[in-house]
């Protein structure tokens, strides 16, 4: 697809998609929404982007090596979030007795890892739903 | 506001009939789109905000465009 509109319009749009989409994540322990609504988000604008540049503009921001490297270590960050909890003598994933500061209630820096997780699987939904768009339609 | 419910409930059936009869598939892939697109309505009327962000983003958006990668390596017609 070459269509010039296309292209204006959706250079125009792609940066509050991703904005909107990081918002959504950042604030996934405060209000509705989460890591996979705001990965989700993530994952449709990059798609939105090779739709618009073609497959090859698209293979250039995100290459498939980012991409793989992104997901296995988010899901790493969440596995060993959770160990922190074992080796400080609790159960997998404790939160606030293993020494992750709560904050005051209401505020993005609060709820222990909450966020960093949320952030976490955020960043593999939208990894992988760009993984795979990118392996259906590639030519073989 | 019942009324509004009911009317999008219908929709909603009528959507899900007509994605089955279609034999042009990227028809009733539209079709299918616009059933999530309601949906995503409806949750959003039975409190739950993000349920219909999800159900927009992936059932609207993301799904469809997966689903038409898919249709464009097969043919285009059902039998």
């Amino acid at each position: 697809m070459d269509d010039l509109i296309v292209k204006v319009i959706s250079k125009i749009i792609i940066p509050f998609m991703q904005v909107f989409g990081i918002f959504v994540i950042m604030h996934g322990h405060l209000s509705p929404g989460g890591g996979f609504a705001g990965g989700s988000i993530l994952g449709a604008s990059l798609i939105l982007l090779t739709l618009a540049f073609g497959l090859k503009e698209a293979k250039r921001k995100m290459p498939h090596t980012i991409s793989k490297i992104v997901e296995t270590g988010a899901i790493l960050l969440i596995v060993s979030l959770g160990l922190f909890g074992i080796l400080s003598g609790y159960n997998f994933l404790t939160n606030g007795e293993a020494g992750f500061h709560l904050g005051r209630t209401g505020e993005i820096i609060s709820a222990g890892f909450i966020p960093i997780a949320t952030l976490a699987i955020g960043l593999k939904v939208g990894s992988t739903l760009i993984t795979l768009f990118h392996t259906i339609i590639e030519e073989d | 506001m019942i009324v509004f419910n009911v009317l999008l409930i219908v929709l909603l059936i009528v959507c899900a009939i007509a994605v089955e009869r279609t034999k042009d598939l990227l028809s009733a892939l539209i079709i299918f789109g616009a059933y999530s697109a309601i949906m995503a309505l409806l949750w959003l009327l039975l409190n739950a905000p993000d349920i219909a962000m999800t159900e927009a983003a992936v059932g609207a958006g993301v799904t469809t465009i997966l689903f038409v990668g898919v249709l464009s390596k097969t043919r285009r017609n059902e039998d």
